[in-house]
């Protein structure tokens, strides 16, 4: 029985953790939960089908051909507004790599000191000075870093994005860093456009009215009751939020911060990214630079599986007299070999292979399969990783035992 | 049984040694800097004055992708008055101070790093939390 190892290349979004769904070969990223997304692009769509079958056509003639025009060009631009919040990455920061989560390990082993067992240790918090106010940093147990400022991890989707705003169910993702402006442009539009809609049916209701009576009207075009009706009911929310968010842009704060009262009362810190002037609040967050994606969603790794087949000498000799140049491939090869045969169900680092840290690579992760390792799920405030200190710790005192 | 102990240590100390974790400083707020500070493990490999060097400019050329001037807000208002829709033809600025980015990095390995055996990744590649300068001559050769 021999492991023969199958190496496959795969886009790296079909192995990133998190909760997200990924449409059009990882150009698409969205919650989970897609449901009331679905339900907002009925609403949206639903009700400007309407406006435009069975207003449009009276408006147009009787008042202005621009009307529908407009109503078109705003309805494309909330459609393009919702598409782009929704689709895009919010600004999740990936995950530490196994080294870079053990480099913190030890890092934060070292600054609390030795806790004695049984003892709950220290929150994991790092201190940094912003603009002259001191932020705390806390550290991430799922993602394994210490969340940069502004950023938050979100629950629903399992990341931790940066500058957390909200995880928004009506748009079917979180609301980050990078689709901020785009989540406020779709609420500002779309409150344009509800006004708008309200606006007319009520102008083509009176003026029909004129004409042919109030109840005629309302026979000749049912679909107005039904616009006027989700224009209502939008018109308060949508409007609402968009005011909300405009008090926030202003101030430069996230709908996060401004829930949990972190600027705000008097012993509190003061809020440290605000640039103290309206004007120059809304140009950083509408008009500052358009921040690119940190996931790579779209790039090529290697994905190894061990398949274990029946002894078959004359396919294994293929495929290694097959291979480029006889000695360091074969090597390579059952190193790979006993690598699986140690571990099958570790996948080795990604996205770090070059030749020469290759070994290193692998030492490391050899060394792992040896200590061990397990997962934690968030909720218990040990480290997750048993950290070689702790290994080393017990091993000595073994030996004082002897 | 102390001495198979103390060999995995080494190795283990070998495998995280192998790495640098230059981090990210916050003290500007929330825009991409990283700290100058030299870390001690690379004072026998590398001049400090170079590793600062190298580090401030990645820094001045991270501020200039970030930064609020007349350029992104000109940028920011032609995107948005074609629904954003510009950005499928042009590259955002932030995304051509990256490809700067890259070769300098690249140039920086080619002409300082690697003759030292040390490799400097792009913090790119580590979603902008790290830049990691690593040491590619130590190999760990049994297990």
């Amino acid at each position: 029985m021999s492991a023969v190892m199958i190496t496959r290349k795969v886009r790296k979004w079909e192995k990133l953790p998190g909760k997200n769904t990924f449409c059009c070969d990882g150009r698409v990223m969205m919650a989970r939960q897609k449901g009331v997304f679905y339900l907002t692009l009925f609403l949206i769509i639903g009700t400007c089908s309407l406006f435009f079958a069975f207003e449009c056509p009276y408006l147009a003639v009787h008042l202005s051909p621009a009307i529908p025009v407009f109503a078109a060009v705003l309805f494309l631009f909330v459609m393009a507004m919702l598409l782009r919040t929704s689709f895009s990455d919010p600004g999740v920061l990936p995950r530490a790599l196994p080294e870079e989560a053990t480099f913190i390990e030890m890092e934060i082993e070292a600054a609390n000191g030795n806790v004695p067992a049984g003892q709950r240790p220290p929150p994991r918090i790092r201190n940094v000075q912003i603009n002259n106010q001191i932020v705390k940093l806390k550290y991430c147990y799922t993602c394994k870093i210490f969340r940069p400022p502004r950023a938050s991890h979100c629950s629903i989707c399992d990341n931790c994005v940066d500058r957390f705003d909200h995880h928004c169910p009506w748009v079917g993702n979180c609301v980050g860093k990078r689709n901020y402006r785009y989540f406020y442009l779709f609420t500002l539009s779309l409150s344009l456009l509800t006004i708008y809609i309200f606006t007319f049916d009520i102008v083509h209701v009176a003026m029909r009215s004129v004409d042919s009576g109030f109840l005629n009207t309302l026979k000749e075009t049912p679909g107005t009751v039904l616009e006027v009706l989700v224009c209502f009911f939008t018109l308060w929310s949508v409007v609402g939020l968009t005011g909300f968010h405009t008090y926030l842009i202003s101030l430069n704060q996230t709908t996060n911060e401004d829930i949990k009262g972190s600027w705000s009362g008097k012993n509190r810190v003061q809020n440290p990214y605000s640039h103290k002037n309206i004007i120059k609040n809304c140009c950083e967050v509408l008009c500052g630079p358009t921040y690119p994606s940190v996931l790579d969603r779209r790039g090529l790794m290697q994905e190894d599986s061990s398949v274990s087949t029946c002894a078959d000498p004359t396919s294994s000799s293929t495929s290694t007299s097959s291979s480029s140049s006889g000695g360091n491939n074969t090597v390579s090869q059952t190193t790979h070999a006993i690598l699986c045969l140690q571990k099958p169900t570790a996948p080795l680092i990604p996205n770090e292979h070059t030749p020469d840290d290759a070994k290193p690579s692998i030492a490391a992760s050899a060394e792992k399969s040896s200590s061990p390792k397990e997962e934690h799920p968030p909720a218990t405030k040990v480290p997750p990783l048993a950290s070689p200190e702790t290994d080393a710790e017990t091993s000595i005192a073994k030996d004082k035992t002897h | 049984m102390a001495e198979t102990h103390s060999l995995q240590d080494m190795r283990q100390q070998a495998a995280i040694a192998a790495k640098v974790f230059i981090q990210r400083d916050y003290t500007n707020g929330t825009i991409c800097q990283f700290q100058t500070k030299f870390p001690s493990e690379l004072e026998t490999r590398i001049d400090k004055q170079q590793f600062e060097e190298t580090v401030r400019t990645l820094n001045n050329l991270y501020a200039e992708a970030e930064k609020l001037g007349s350029q992104s807000y000109i940028e920011g208002c032609l995107a948005c008055l074609t629904a954003y829709t510009v950005f499928l033809c042009m590259e955002t600025h932030y995304e051509k101070v990256l490809k700067k980015i890259a070769k300098y990095i690249q140039e920086q390995n080619d002409k300082i790093y690697a003759p030292r055996g040390l490799l400097l990744t792009d913090p790119i590649e580590r979603g902008l939390r790290v830049a990691v300068e690593f040491d590619r001559q130590i190999t760990v050769q049994s297990f």
